[in-house]
């Protein structure tokens, strides 16, 4: 099979790379960018721990071929903190201890944004809903959900004070 | 040593609160490294190729074609690890299959490749000659006289004479004091029931994942994510005939274990691997793998047999226990057969059990192994046995809870121990006071877990700027440097962002036991404890050498020495940012260090309270309310004791409603993924509430015992209850999924209708 | 002498005795005097068991001193997940 020449953005950046043609999203990410922060849970789209953002889609990239990243838009869990300064969720996952190995968090907290960027005040239910396709094993999600609650509510209030 | 256990709970001023973890931030930005993340130059990628069959004979394997094929630097089979027959000779069986493939997912070969790609396409190059024979899955079919037997070497242990026909009961074992005839004779009803489990993942988020690299000179690294690196170098050292001192482990993040990683799998291949292509080599299981060949729980059968008078005093237990652990011994039957009354005060106890093997992947440790099971049984008799006598479920178990002094089921007399207060916790909140709707159930279940402590090495080292770098040898799953670190701080009485703590790899640390049976906070708590106070009374030593004074004239107050008393002299305090300053002109660095095997673990009980409601139309069940009240001894970091307790229910919810292998009638496990072994989601649960009960453990200078095990022995037992109470049909086997749930009610309506 | 009572399965393995009279002032010495009397436990002792003296349980200190009127309980190896 001969390798493809992929042109696409990462995080803001320019990257281009080489990859088959039948290679996954997820180990273009993983072990030609080394941008290990999306894992792999299982490989058939069950686990959510390899979600990114593809064009503003939530997607697991363990489900997307590498060369449909072609021209397109990628957002990964690596470009979520601007600089030093964590987003919201990032911090209030820490405040809640809503993670324990943490092996889920990356998957839960780019799942997380994509839900607060569609709808800033989801109910419990929504937000456990929206969250159902990303397994965590450690936490049984109660401070999981907490900590996307809180997260919800400072953006709100942010978002008025500004 | 008797240990200090002078310090007084009110008189923390670290202990008990929540600070954030300090591996926070690299684990919410992905930095983070697990089993997976790491690489190394020249790196190949391993694969392993898996046996077909639930039970074959492996007449022979030609992995010629494979070897040819160009890209492919190393393939191993069972012929690259010596045979042994000393006690690591199951793991070695277990690790690459020898003259039979005993499960669904065996390894039989692995390659080494320069590409995933290729390694795989050489898999499909590797002939291997089965011959297959008939199976067995079934715990109580595997007991039958006429079942497949699985080792032709295996005779019952436990029973005299031993037997001279092999059979798949490795061991019966028995133990009980008292007269149960006469308790059951005593009793005004008796209760007596059959109950089944099946075999669940422990379902880690984070496959098996490692990294090997050995040199031509014989030394090796291991970068793997485990519960246990200590045990995996001990293990992998002993299977390939190395020095232990010739491996280095370094143990990566891990992404869960819950048990399933205190043993080896794929790691001694890996190392063979690398071993014979000279080249590091990269083995990570695929969810399929990690499910079809890593360690899932025992399935079981277990008959209860309860007495009780009509006051609500239990007056005989008796309980059968037949757990299967797959195809080598060593099912936790033991385990659960000592836990299974535990809970209670009992004159009379008789307990049989069986370790019975099966065509199934090798049982690994699942978070209190064995004891979820028999609760469900027990608790589950419990529970009708309080129906019958018209009693409430807490009440009862209040009477006949085990408490200090109470003489337990299993032997040992009891010291201070939580259950009492866990249950008066659950009683008084607001949840049992919740009135149910139609379709509703409530249940009650109470659960004991052992706890154990184990060999721990700490070691503390003071920097010149006054910061504290802490080396624990433990693999930290849930949170726990953050407990070491607050533990440190608080006896040097310094900032907790001052003390900064990493898991050490095997050549920098002495040797540590696996992170089991609840035993971080405990032991390796109490191990930094004393490194800590090693530490004080070195600086203390210092202070007074700077001071000219006698040692025992100084005194660690606060994060700084001071004289003793006015006798001592007139010096004003020595902070430790100051002596550590200090500490290169005044006779060098400062450290503190412990090695000891910490004993005295304590047990935890924990009470746990549910509420569901169960559609009639489907049979599915809705998770409407979860308590947890556990003793917790002292909680270091309360986030992460909730944590704990919350993970545990929300496992043991998934055991109760869901989760089940499943095989085929060819011996082949029908759901190795996520898909079809489904473990609760978000959406299935609700936020679970919780008690942090604080009954002190003697064993432990601030009172921790382990928490991390009890929180799965109750749900089975209380979903049951529950489950039971809201469709008044005694729900005896699990998963109590939509279809077998379904299932009961269309029996029931139907005998209705009949009548 | 100590008392020592056999928990768990052990008893399965001594003819149903489950309970003996040994000379020890150490866990250690107590398992080497329970090998001697029962001969058919010593596979099993030197296996690992875990020893409960006044319901605390040890499952590696030989060395632990235990006083003649101590409660012993020698109970099956255990571990954890
Ligand atoms: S790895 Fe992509 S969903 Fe699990
Ligand atoms: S924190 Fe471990 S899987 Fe979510």
């Amino acid at each position: 099979m001969a390798a493809r020449h992929v042109r696409t953005t990462i995080n803001g950046d320019a990257v281009e790379f080489v990859c088959e043609a039948d290679e996954a999203l997820l180990d273009v990410l993983r072990d030609r960018l080394a941008l290990t922060g999306a894992k792999e849970g299982c490989g058939t789209g069950d686990c959510g721990a390899c979600s990114v953002m593809l064009d503003d889609r939530l997607v697991c990239s363990c489900l997307v071929l590498g060369v449909e990243a072609e021209g397109r838009k990628i957002e990964t869990i690596e470009g979520m903190a601007r600089g030093g300064e964590l987003h919201p969720l990032q911090r209030k996952f820490l405040e809640h201890a809503a993670l324990q190995c943490g092996i889920c968090t990356p998957g839960f907290l780019v799942a997380a944004r994509a839900l607060l960027e569609r709808n800033p005040d989801p109910t419990e239910t929504e937000v456990r809903f929206w969250l159902a396709g990303n397994l965590c094993r450690c936490t049984g999600y109660d401070k999981i959900v907490r900590a996307v609650m809180d997260a919800a509510a400072e953006l709100r209030e942010g978002r008025h004070a500004a | 040593m008797p240990l200090d256990q002078s310090a007084k709970p009110n008189a923390f001023s670290k202990v008990g609160t929540r600070p954030l973890r300090p591996d926070g931030i690299d684990k919410v930005t992905g930095r983070a490294r697990f089993g997976a993340d790491m690489n190394a130059p020249g790196m190949l990628i391993g694969r392993v190729l898996r046996s077909p069959h639930a039970h074959a004979r492996i007449r022979s394997i030609d992995a010629s074609e494979a070897e040819a094929l160009p890209g492919v630097k190393a393939v191993v089979t069972a012929a690259d690890f010596p045979d042994r027959q000393d006690e690591f000779r199951d793991v070695l069986v277990n690790v690459m299959a020898r003259d039979k493939a005993l499960y669904d997912g065996h390894a039989v070969a692995a390659v080494a490749a320069t590409s995933a790609g290729i390694a795989r396409k050489a898999l499909s190059l590797i002939k291997v000659d089965y011959e297959v024979l008939p199976h067995v899955i079934d715990v109580e079919a595997a007991m039958l006289p006429d079942a497949p037997i699985l080792h032709d070497t295996m005779f019952t242990k436990g029973v005299e004479p031993t037997p001279t026909k092999p059979s798949n009961v490795a061991a019966r074992l028995e133990f009980g004091r008292g007269d149960v005839a006469a308790g059951f004779a005593e009793a005004d009803v008796v209760i007596e029931k059959t109950f089944r489990t099946e075999a669940t993942h422990q379902g880690y988020i984070e496959p098996h994942a490692c990294l090997a690299s050995v040199g031509s000179d014989g030394q090796g690294e291991l970068w793997v994510c485990t519960q246990g690196h200590f045990m995996v170098r001990d293990t992998c050292a002993a299977l390939l005939g190395m020095d232990i001192s010739k491996l280095r482990v370094t143990a990566s993040e891990i992404g869960g274990g819950f048990g399933g990683k205190t043993t080896v799998f794929i790691e001694p291949v890996a190392l063979a691997l690398s071993r014979k292509a000279g080249r590091p080599v990269k083995l990570v299981m695929s969810r399929g793998e990690v499910f079809r060949a890593s360690g899932p729980t025992a399935s079981t059968s277990i008959r209860v047999k309860m007495g009780i008078r009509k006051d609500g005093r239990i007056t005989a237990g008796e309980a059968e226990l037949k757990y299967q652990g797959g195809a080598f011994p060593g099912s936790p039957v033991e385990m659960g057969a000592m836990s299974a009354f535990a809970c209670y005060e009992l004159e009379n106890v008789h307990v049989v059990g069986y370790d019975v093997v099966t065509n199934r992947p090798k049982q690994a440790a699942y978070r209190a192994p064995g004891a979820p099971m028999s609760a469900f049984a027990v608790e589950g008799v419990v529970n009708d046995l309080a129906e019958r006598i018209g009693m409430d479920p807490i009440d009862l178990r209040l009477k006949n809870a085990a408490k200090e002094g109470t003489r337990s089921a299993y032997g040992p007399t009891f010291g201070p121990i939580g259950l009492i207060e866990t249950l008066k916790a659950v009683k008084s909140h607001p949840h049992y006071k919740k009135k149910l709707g139609p379709n509703q159930g409530r249940g009650v279940a109470c659960g004991f877990w052992f706890n154990f402590g184990g060999q721990t090495c700490v070691s503390l080292n003071i920097n010149i700027d006054g910061t504290v770098a802490l080396a624990v040898g433990t693999p930290d799953i849930g949170g726990s440097r953050a407990s070491m670190c607050l533990m440190a701080a608080e006896e040097l009485g310094i900032p907790y962002d001052r003390v900064r703590a990493i898991i050490a790899d095997t050549s920098s640390l002495g040797f540590n036991d696996v992170t089991d049976g609840s035993r971080v906070t405990f032991a390796s708590g109490m191990a930094t404890i004393k490194a800590a106070r090693d530490a004080v009374q070195k600086l203390c030593a210092r202070a007074a050498a700077i001071w000219g004074i006698p040692e025992d004239a100084v005194v660690w107050e606060e994060g700084a020495a001071r004289p003793a008393g006015p006798n001592a002299g007139a010096f004003p305090p020595l902070t430790l940012r100051e002596i550590a300053a200090m500490a290169p002109k005044t006779g060098g660095p400062i450290a503190g260090h412990c090695e000891f095997n910490a004993e005295n673990a304590g047990p935890s009980f924990a009470s746990h309270l549910v509420d569901v409601e169960v559609d009639p139309e489907t049979g599915r069940t809705t998770v409407l309310r979860y308590l947890v009240a556990q003793d917790a001894g002292k909680a270091v970091h309360p986030a992460y004791v909730e944590g704990q307790f919350q993970g545990g229910a929300a496992q043991g919810v998934g055991w109760a409603l869901n989760e089940e292998y499943i095989y085929g009638a060819d011996g082949r496990l029908q759901n190795p993924g996520f898909l079809d072994y489904r473990i609760p989601v978000a959406s299935d649960l609700p936020m679970i509430d919780t008690v942090i009960v604080e009954v002190p453990n003697p064993g432990h200078p601030y009172g921790v015992r382990g928490v991390g095990e009890t929180s799965i022995v109750p749900p089975l037992a209380a979903v049951a209850n529950a489950v039971s109470h809201a469709t008044g049909i005694r729900f005896t086997e699990l998963p109590m999924s939509p279809p077998r749930v379904l299932h009961a009610m269309d029996a029931r309506r139907m005998a209705q209708a009949a009548e | 002498m100590v008392q020592v009572r056999l928990g768990g399965s052990l008893q399965s393995y001594s003819g149903g005795r489950g309970s003996f009279e040994i000379e020890g002032a150490t866990i250690g010495q107590i398992l080497a005097g329970l090998g001697e009397a029962c001969p058919r436990l010593k596979p099993l002792l030197e296996q690992g068991v875990a020893v409960a003296v006044d319901g605390q349980i040890y499952r590696g200190s030989l060395l632990q001193p235990v006083r003649p009127d101590a409660e012993v309980f020698i109970l099956p190896k255990l571990a954890g997940g």
